[in-house]
């Protein structure tokens, strides 16, 4: 009995294999625009972190800090990052802080539009979500082996992967915000006589914001999480050096890697944090959807 | 011409509506289609309401109210039946033509306000013109006047949430009134405010409507809500309309016994005497059939072919002490405070 059920073999690893292969050999064009879109992206952003002098980077961190919440945070937030620049990982963390900062602009520029239409309509959102569950749950070293083999290894593969990991709460919470809007206030738009979008503008948008904030700080946390992964495909930045100390095992260079991923994590969750609610001196009103 | 005409009103939630519409109107019995797992909201409401007229629909919470208010103005579109707002039917409007009738025509007062929480009065009294497209200032303008009639002049720059229930209210109301549409939709409009505040507004609207002439359709849950206000009431009971009239006839001739049971109460006319209900007034002693103050309503009415209203109510030295006109009469019907004036009154007596 054993015996007969074992002959049953779905063939599906041959299947993907082949569908991998039909794409890349059907699209070339869009997947080197793709990666020179990513490439782009995080070239400008990692030149944009490295470029000033430490130093000012500091500055400008801290007055970042400081309007997101205020005086203690923003100088706490200064001396961390400081910290960092003494453990000799600034360079690394600027890296990582563009490959995340890259990924998560291209993540909630797609979740954001994603998770209106879900909001709008059932059958969409019921749609979507098996996939989001898959995009969470599949693990991305997975998705990494394709993303290898069109990209080849770099910083490319590792974003994908990031965006692909990274987005799922940030259309999550964008449906769910929306939904959870008073219904009594967008009928007030429609019995107004507004029209659909701009009740999406003007009403559901601007109440739904500090739940969108907090999509998009998952966003960035999941982002974060997938430095280590990235830096094995060759992605640059903290991951490297962690790969390197595995690698060489060398334990000092782990934790100092480690300890600045934590920071950065730690300084970008408590400012994004603080953009889905008023409490902070004056960044939320400078990002404020109109 | 009715400014607003409804003909043969269904809406059906829930599976197969027009297979529901088909057997209610073939004589089906609610409850029969309720087992089947519809929810038959609103059932063959016909209705015309006069310009300038306020126009009451009262019942129970769940009979059926806000669905028929929602048809009005197309937010809710009739499983079966027509709605004509100045003789266009709403279901056939194209969006664009239903959102400027919306913006132009119809202007809406909500339950629990529904005030933009983060935009400013002022901002929130001129929603509608915005949304119309008029610019900044005359929007401001037409806002800021549209306070002023509500009592709520230098407030603009509030928001929301710094008010009262009562102050938002007056909020949603100076919202439909810049708005400056003739017909003015309120769902429930008052019922989540305290009663002394709820008196105020219905005080307000009774004495903006004396200015504005507006075409008016409030839905309440409450009788002496729908008495005050109301230039005639529509009682719906379960989706249908059991009984319309003015509120001297749903007092006098309640057309069945759910609309007996809301206005039986007490045998006011046995309770009250003509000092209760008195309105104060300067006339001559014999302008008017005196009564003495003790009177009770009840023999006022009997006696109404003798002594025709108004009457003068007169004490023991031919001082006049107030009037008494059919306004006051219909109001004791309903309202509790004539009954504790009796009560002072039995005191001082
Ligand atoms: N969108 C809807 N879907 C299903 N049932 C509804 C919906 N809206 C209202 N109903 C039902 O229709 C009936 C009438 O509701 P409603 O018009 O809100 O009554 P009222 O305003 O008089 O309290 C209720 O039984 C309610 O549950
Ligand atoms: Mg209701």
């Amino acid at each position: 009995m054993d015996e007969w059920v074992e002959g049953w073999r779905i063939p599906l690893g041959t299947w993907v294999e082949g569908f991998v292969f039909w794409l890349q050999d059907m699209f070339p064009p869009f997947f080197n625009f793709l990666a020179s879109v990513l490439t782009g992206i995080y070239e400008a952003m990692a030149d944009l972190f490295t470029w000033p002098p430490v130093l000012v980077m500091i500055a400008i961190f801290g007055v970042l800090g400081l309007l997101a919440r205020g005086w203690k945070f923003g100088i706490g937030g200064a001396v961390g990052l400081f910290g960092i620049q003494l453990l000799d990982q600034w360079e690394s963390s600027m890296q990582t802080l563009a490959l995340v900062l890259g990924s998560v602009l291209i993540a909630t520029v797609l979740a954001i539009p994603i998770g209106i239409v879900a909001a709008r309509s059932q059958v969409f959102s019921n749609l979507i979500r098996p996939v989001l569950d898959f995009m969470q749950t599949m693990p991305p070293l997975v998705y990494l082996l394709p993303g290898i083999f069109f990209f080849g290894i770099g910083e490319v593969p590792g974003m994908l992967a990031t965006i692909v990991f990274a987005m799922p709460p940030g259309i999550r919470l964008t449906e769910l915000g929306i939904r959870q809007v008073d219904q009594e206030v967008v009928e007030a738009g429609h019995a107004f006589g507004s029209p659909p979008g701009k009740i999406l503008r003007q009403i559901q948008l601007p109440l739904a914001r500090p739940t969108i904030m907090a999509g998009i700080n998952q966003v960035i946390m999941l982002a974060l999480s997938m430095v280590v992964l990235a830096g094995f495909v060759g992605a640059p930045g903290l991951g490297q050096e962690v790969l390197s100390a595995l690698s060489r095992i060398e334990i000092g260079l782990g934790a100092e890697a480690g300890l600045s991923v934590v920071i950065l994590a730690i300084y970008l969750d408590r400012v994004t944090a603080s953009l889905g609610t008023r409490s902070g001196l004056g960044l939320s009103r400078l990002v404020k959807m109109r | 011409m009715a400014a607003i005409r409804a003909e043969g009103l269904y809406k059906v939630f829930g599976r197969r509506p027009d297979d529901v519409v088909r057997q209610l109107s073939e004589g089906a019995s609610t409850e029969d289609v309720v087992a089947k797992g519809a929810t038959p909201a609103v059932i063959d409401v016909s209705l015309d309401v006069q310009p300038g007229e306020i126009f009451v629909v009262m019942g129970l919470s769940g009979s059926g109210k806000s669905t028929l208010i929602r048809m009005l103005n197309g937010l809710l579109l009739p499983t079966a039946g027509h709605v004509h707002v100045g003789g266009k039917d709403v279901a056939e409007l194209d969006p664009k033509s239903l959102r400027q009738l919306r913006s132009e025509q119809m202007s809406m007062v909500f339950q629990h306000f529904a005030l933009l929480p983060h935009r400013n009065v002022l901002e929130n009294a001129g929603y509608a013109l915005k949304v119309r497209g008029v610019d900044k200032e005359a929007r401001n303008k037409k806002a800021q006047e549209a306070l002023e009639m509500v009592g709520l002049s230098g407030w603009g720059d509030r928001l929301p949430s710094q008010l009262s229930g009562g102050m938002k209210q007056r909020v949603g109301l100076a919202r439909a009134l810049a708005a400056e549409t003739g017909i003015m939709l309120m769902d429930e409009a008052f019922s989540a405010l305290d009663p002394l505040i709820r008196r105020e507004m219905q005080d307000q609207l009774i004495d903006l409507q004396q200015r504005l002439n507006k075409t008016v359709v409030f839905i309440t849950h409450d009788l002496n809500e729908a008495m005050r206000l109301g230039d005639r009431i529509a009682v719906m009971r379960a989706g249908r309309i059991v009984q319309t009239g003015t509120p001297a006839e749903i007092l006098r001739e309640p057309a069945d016994d759910y609309v007996a049971e809301f206005v039986k109460d007490v045998d006011r006319t046995r309770v009250l005497t003509a000092a209760a209900v008195m309105e104060p007034a300067s006339v001559g002693h014999d302008e008017y059939p005196a009564v003495t103050p003790d009177t009770l309503l009840a023999d006022i009415f009997a006696l109404a072919d003798q002594r025709p209203l108004p009457l003068a109510v007169v004490d023991g030295e031919n001082r006049v002490l107030g009037i008494v006109n059919e306004r006051n009469l219909l109001h004791a019907m309903v309202s509790s405070d004539a009954v504790q004036g009796r009560n002072k009154e039995a005191r001082h007596g």
